[in-house]
């Protein structure tokens, strides 16, 4: 079993990055860009019988930080 | 008086950290980052910067979860004292021994230089030789120090006194120039800023000295 674990900043928290990707974008000419947002995304491999709580339980304690952090399972 | 400098894979400023303690008087142990103990009688811990873990997932967070990190929050949940520097504050937010969190440079690039920063608060055995207001230059080498909290974190922060140092040149977008912050009971300092580097006249510099002058005779009172 597999899950995908998107992590985000939470809105409202600047992101450089994104910001800088979207200059970027401009520069080649895309218009109409006005938010870039970048995340991660984690795959885990799971054993069969791994639950939603496990995978919540290892993103409150590492995968993402709920300070400044949102994350969302999928389980693939 | 005792201090434990934590080592994880990939620390560089532990060496440096311990020369400081040491010269303010203080007796100093390396821990490893998979011992289960501090040395007994330990009474500061301090958090040395560095891209512990190669700064994977985010600066700070596997260290955090490392199994010394664990007697280092007991350790400060009794009431010990903690300093973190540079990836020792991601390393210390990451805990939740301190608030908020440390993000990318607003401008993106690393930044290695000697700042000005403004002492912000008296009332801590780290900051008690300075004088509020005061300027000392310090440097910083950093590419995740943008400090970031909550409104209701920070007018907290400012109500409780506990805002240690601002920068007074913004370098790298921190929220209110936060530079570094103090934990509720005023014995667990984090900061960007390396005073190690900057701690005896050879240095070229000896601002950051004052941080570590009085450890040994306030501990002892403590």
């Amino acid at each position: 079993m597999k899950a995908r674990v998107h992590v985000m900043l939470k809105d409202g928290v600047l992101d450089p990055q994104g910001e800088a990707v979207r200059h970027a974008l401009g520069g080649l000419g895309f218009g109409g860009v006005s938010g870039v947002r970048q995340g991660k995304v984690i795959e885990l491999d799971l054993a069969d019988d791994a639950t939603e709580d496990t995978v919540k339980e290892m993103c409150e304690k590492l995968l993402a930080n709920t300070v400044i952090e949102t994350y969302q399972i999928e389980f693939v | 008086m005792k201090a434990a400098v934590v080592v994880f894979p990939g620390s560089n400023c532990d060496r440096d950290l311990a020369v400081a303690f040491r010269n303010a008087g203080l007796d100093v142990e390396m821990v490893w980052h998979k011992d289960t103990a501090l040395p007994a009688g330990v009474d500061i811990v301090g958090i040395p910067g560095g891209f512990s873990f190669g700064d994977y997932l985010r600066c700070g967070a596997i260290a955090a979860n490392s199994p010394i990190c664990n007697e280092v929050k007991a350790h400060a949940d009794r009431g010990g004292f903690v300093f973190g520097v540079c990836n020792g504050f991601q390393v210390l937010t990451e805990t939740g021994l301190l608030p908020g969190a440390l993000l990318r440079n607003a401008g993106l690039k690393y930044i290695c230089r000697t700042v000005p920063l403004q002492v912000e608060t008296t009332d801590s055995v780290f900051t008690q030789s300075y004088e509020i207001g005061e300027q000392i230059n310090i440097p910083i080498a950093h590419h995740d120090g943008n400090y970031i909290a909550d409104d209701e974190t920070l007018a907290m922060l400012k109500g409780e006194d506990r805002v240690a140092f601002t920068y007074r040149e913004n370098p790298n977008g921190s929220v209110a120039d936060i530079a570094g912050i103090l934990s509720a009971n005023r014995r667990v300092l984090g900061m960007m800023p390396h005073p190690e580097r900057a701690a005896e006249s050879e240095h070229g510099n000896a601002d950051g000295q004052r941080v570590f002058a009085q450890l040994t005779e306030t501990l002892a009172s403590a």
